[in-house]
């Protein structure tokens, strides 16, 4: 590897071109913020950013397609790689942050003329905050560097610890109060683990890292245990894994819907991300580099990848049996997330457990699984605002017979959970499905059990909301309800009725372009 | 003449054509009470039409397994960078959406479209929310029909569930007073059950399923494939990856995890069924649901579970079916005894024939455990059999119900007096319910006692005696009902309508038919069943 450090090329603007673009608003943002009379309607901050953020989509995918094209001229891809091996723009990340644009796009969007109970503070600090944690996401996505790793979990961890406080009043600051601590010394444990990575190695790049664990693994055993222990603790809590979730549930309680749903989706999904980069390039790199790994290693990626499981089982576990009992939404919502953050870990463990196995698709599907958990959550978050804002109350019954209130909206909802449920057709079956599929093609037959036991106990909880939208009374006053939210409820509901119906579309396009050596492992 | 027409996608057409009523009534305005009833009722018309047209022209034409509908859906491509498998170029895992018709399905799917058409003549009774309830209704029969049509693992999985989400509703917002618990006990055992089902086929998918693309057009392109003749193939085929045992050979499909499955599969349709211990929820279903669902689901849905056990676990894995014979008859003759027994002490109408349709669904895993020609014969004609009965009995049970506003046997008696044509017909009913010859159920049962009576005779001497529990318990309650004195305030009950009179008819002379003719049926089923024995004999 060449240690000559070499600066950033005019050329290579264009290729960040979707992360400036949103430096570029945020910092727009913020200046007229500044200037502009305090009378003002701060609604144009939002239309703004949504604006950044879809002309970000715009380039991602346009990279993405010029890729796509690419392969199907039968040219061979090639990665990106910027300031020193430290900034890849591969496929890996490239498909992540179309998800991650696309969600945070709609985030914005539900936030926009979002009802005053809502309490998005000072708006245009909202959107300002909200685009650097976006960033902070994108980066990490595209990390190669533990460096880059950990500036990107910080922006997004700041960012975030400000959001929920935003509205000021003494739940929400509790809540930040919580969140800033836990965060804190979540990302200490990262650091941590990260410091043994580089005290094994003597680099911070990934891939250096690897090579040289693969050589050693031997000799380093036990601190490959140790740093990977602490790294999975500090992202667990990030993740909102239980045994590390306790958080999850108050703090998407004390903030504002959009802000929950960001933590749910963005944040959640940038910290598995994280994990995902870590597991393949530090930890698993090393049976796809050379083929005849020895016992040892075959040992240890089978207790790493053991370790992830057991956590994967235990956050469905927990995340479904707490919500059995919870009446509240959002707290619903986040231990829902809890749950789901596991099924999501499992596609990363399971490589792990790799070696002779017939199986190495766990991008596609943590990326579909991620992308169905995506739209039905942001869409139950975005019903979640119209109806609160009929009401005070933050419990279930606040759905009750919302049917015959607003048919169409309860449709929506049922869908959302029905996704969120597995039941077929939509997104969320599929994505269950492709999962089950690895867990049994590598013999994993009890996460597989655990699994569906808990994604058919959860049948329970997500049919909770059926029940009070059709089986209870409630208020009768209509539902009125603005464009926007309007808007984001159809296009969640779209992507999940779309992609579970035709979920080939878009994995046939991730198979075209995607693979494990190319865009995992740095090289 | 089904063959000038065999071009149309018969299959889906009567799959899907209830939507087509969802869509209608989508456009009706929800106060217009009789034009809802009439679609409704007229949805389910047209697929029985369209089921009755596709039960002749395969008879006529003798071409059991000639329709088919297969078209490629899900195919979903599978990255190879890790895994470096030998001799793989490509790989993937597909769902195609396979309908087809054999010998076994077609008497369920007829049956299916005749007991919905009388459960939607029937839903005259429901008083609110009329439009929801019929798109339910239309939804769930979807389901039903596809589950006995579908013949890839995953096709089925997705109707099998479907059925789950109206029907969660259709309890719990037309159901009696305690309608959501029984809602919520229905979805989260059949939840569970149907969650082990999905592990069970994945296991079978991971290891048999795995195997060169039949459509393949370079070498090497392998899938995954839960499509039924794909599986049986695979299994079948000496030299398949499943078959061979090497130490590296990542799709064997070994002796444990085939048991492994055969285990699930039998959870999960068990609680289906339902056998023995998994069968609480469906008490509450049939005490608390509407009478025209409670139709369907003792007359259909119970049926899904009998049928999955013996096309996709016996078929599947035909020596664990051998090796749990025993274990299922043993679960038989508990399942007659206890459902019969307790069916005996019962207070209450419905709960009369929960417990026995638990009972009569016990003779059904007698044909399944006697895994022969005879016993098999009887397990599809007790399906059919109980089908009709027991719609035939909630259709005449919510007509009392109408009447009466009560179901408990206490409160009734002196029915015949002014209703003699609901009288009579409930005692049709009770007749064909305790097996007496020329009604259908006493072929059904007969066959499957003398199927199992060849391997197993303690078993089926003991389920005999269910026969003579069963006499018990029906006369007693119809006799009840139909004879002494009126109670008060039910002294002067109008008779059925012609809305009720119609499929209550249609479903006595089904009852009849099949009793004095039961090679109506029986000769499409031998058919289907020549194909399970066959798989059975070939594999051992």
């Amino acid at each position: 590897m060449d240690t000559i450090v070499q600066p950033l090329q005019w050329s290579d603007l264009a290729v960040l071109a979707p992360e400036l673009t949103l430096v570029l608003a945020a910092i727009i943002i913020t200046l007229l913020d500044l200037f502009v009379p305090k009378k003002w309607n701060r609604e144009w901050s939002g239309v703004l950013s949504l604006l950044s953020l879809g002309a970000a989509l715009g380039f991602v995918i346009w990279t993405i397609v010029d890729r796509i094209a690419l392969v199907q001229q039968g040219g061979t891809l090639e990665t990106i790689q910027l300031l020193n091996h430290s900034y890849r723009v591969d496929d890996f990340a490239l498909w992540i942050k179309v998800l991650l644009l696309i969600g945070a796009a709609l985030i914005v969007l539900m936030s926009l003329k979002a009802p005053a109970n809502a309490n998005l503070g000072h708006r245009s600090e909202y959107y300002y905050l909200l685009l650097p944690a976006v960033l902070g996401a994108m980066m990490l996505a595209s990390a190669g560097d533990l460096i880059t790793l950990f500036i990107g979990l910080e922006l997004i961890s700041i960012t975030t610890y400000i959001l929920v406080g935003i509205k000021k009043d003494s739940r929400g600051l509790e809540g930040a109060f919580k969140y800033l601590v836990l965060g804190g010394a979540a990302s200490a444990f990262i650091l941590y683990g990260m410091s043994f990575l580089y005290g094994m190695s003597g680099s911070t790049n990934l891939m250096e890292i690897g090579r040289m664990l693969n050589l050693h693994a031997a000799a380093y055993e036990p601190l490959i245990y140790v740093s990977f222990v602490l790294l999975l603790v500090g992202i667990g809590f990030k993740i909102a894994s239980a045994p590390f979730h306790m958080w999850a549930p108050e703090v998407y309680e004390a903030s504002p819907s959009p802000i929950a749903s960001l933590l749910a989706v963005i944040a959640k999904a940038a910290s598995l991300v994280l994990l995902f980069r870590l597991a393949f390039n530090v930890f698993l790199r090393l049976t796809a580099a050379d083929d005849q790994a020895s016992d040892q290693l075959l040992f240890l990626y089978q207790d790493l990848s053991t370790i992830m499981l057991v956590l994967a089982a235990v956050s469905m576990i927990v995340g479904t049996t707490m919500a059995l009992r919870e009446h509240r939404v959002k707290r619903v919502l986040a231990l829902s997330g809890i749950a789901n953050t596991g099924y999501l870990l499992v596609p990363i463990a399971l490589n792990m457990l790799g070696a002779g196995t017939p199986y190495s698709d766990s991008f596609a599907s943590f990326w579909y699984y991620l992308a169905a958990y995506l739209f039905a959550v942001i869409g139950a978050f975005a019903v979640w605002i119209i109806v609160e804002r009929q009401s005070s109350m933050r419990e279930q019954s606040t759905f009750a017979g919302l049917y015959h209130r607003s048919p169409w909206l309860a449709l929506a909802m049922t869908v959302f959970m029905l996704s969120l449920a597995g039941i077929p057709i939509t997104a969320g079956f599929v994505g269950k499905l492709y999962i089950l599929l690895g867990a049994l093609a590598t013999k994993a037959l009890w996460i597989a059990v655990v699994m569906m036991l808990t994604s058919a106990v959860s049948f329970y909880v997500y049919f909770g909301f059926m029940r009070q939208m059709y089986m209870r009374q409630g208020e009768r006053d209509k539902v009125g309800f603005a464009f926007p939210q309007q808007a984001v409820v159809v296009l969640c509901l779209a992507g999940v009725i779309g992609l579970g119906l035709i979920p080939n579309l878009p994995l046939n396009w991730i198979h075209l372009v995607f693979s494990v050596p190319a865009d995992i492992f740095t090289q | 003449m089904l063959q000038e027409w065999s071009q149309l996608p018969w299959l889906s057409l009567i799959v899907f054509s209830p939507i087509l009523g969802v869509i209608v009534l989508l456009l009706v305005p929800k106060d217009r009470r009789r034009f809802i009833q009439v679609i409704g009722a007229g949805t389910a018309l047209i697929s029985l039409l369209l089921s009755l047209l596709v039960y002749i022209g395969t008879r006529n034409a003798g071409m059991v397994q000639a329709l088919t509908e297969r078209y490629d859906w899900i195919s979903i491509p599978l990255n190879l960078d890790l895994a470096r498998p030998q001799g793989i170029a490509s790989w993937s895992f597909q769902i195609p959406y396979h309908l087809a018709i054999d010998g076994l399905s077609l008497p369920l799917v007829l049956m299916t479209a005749i007991i919905a058409f009388g459960a939607a003549c029937a839903s005259w009774s429901i008083r609110h929310r009329l439009k929801t309830y019929m798109i339910c209704f239309l939804l769930l029969e979807v389901g039903m029909l596809g589950v006995f049509m579908a013949r890839d693992l995953f096709l089925f999985f997705m109707f099998f569930e479907w059925t789950l989400v109206p029907l969660f509703f259709l309890i719990g917002i037309w159901g009696g007073m305690k309608r959501e618990q029984a809602a919520n006990r229905f979805l989260v055992y059949n939840g569970i059950g149907s969650a082990l089902m999905l592990v069970a086929f994945m296991i079978i998918t991971a290891t048999a399923g795995f195997g060169i693309d039949p459509a393949a057009s370079h070498k090497g392109q392998f899938i995954y494939s839960g499509e039924l003749p794909f599986l049986l193939q695979q299994l079948q085929q000496q030299g398949s990856l499943a078959m061979m045992q090497l130490p590296d050979n990542p799709f064997y499909l070994s002796e444990g995890w085939k048991m492994g499955a055969f285990v699930l599969l039998l959870i999960a349709f068990g609680i289906k069924l339902p056998m023995f211990p998994f069968h609480t929820w469906m008490l509450r279903v049939h005490a608390e649901a509407p009478a025209p669902i409670v139709m369907l689901h003792s007359g259909v849905l119970l049926k899904m579970g009998a049928y999955g056990l013996i096309q996709f676990g016996m078929v599947l894995l035909p020596t664990q079916m051998a090796a749990f014979a025993k274990f299922i008859a043993v679960l038989g003759v508990i399942n007659i005894l206890y459902g019969a027994l307790l069916a005996l002490v019962q207070k209450e109408w419905r709960l009369v024939l929960a417990y026995s349709s638990m009972s009569h669904m016990g003779f059904i895993l007698f044909g399944a455990a006697a895994m022969n020609e005879i016993g098999l014969q009887g397990a599809v004609l007790q399906m059919v059999s109980h089908g009709f009965i027991s719609a035939l009995f909630f259709l005449l049970i919510g007509a009392l119900y109408e009447r009466t506003s009560t179901t408990r046997l206490g409160e009734l008696g002196g029915l015949v007096a002014s209703a003699p044509w609901l009288s009579g017909l409930l005692l049709l009913a009770g007749l064909a319910s305790l097996g007496l010859p020329g009604l259908s159920q006493f072929p059904a049962e007969l066959l499957a006692l003398i199927g199992l009576f060849d391997s197993m005779p303690i078993p089926a001497i003991l389920g005999a005696l269910g026969l003579v529990l069963s006499a018990a318990y029906v006369l007693r309650a119809v006799l009840r009902t139909t004879y002494g004195t009126p109670s008060r305030g039910n002294e002067r009950l109008y008779d059925l309508r012609s809305i009720d009179a119609v499929p209550a008819v249609m479903l006595g002379i089904g009852i009849i038919i099949l009793g004095i003719w039961p090679g109506l049926v029986q000769a499409p089923i031998e058919a289907g069943i020549e194909q399970v024995i066959h798989v059975l004999t070939v594999r051992g």
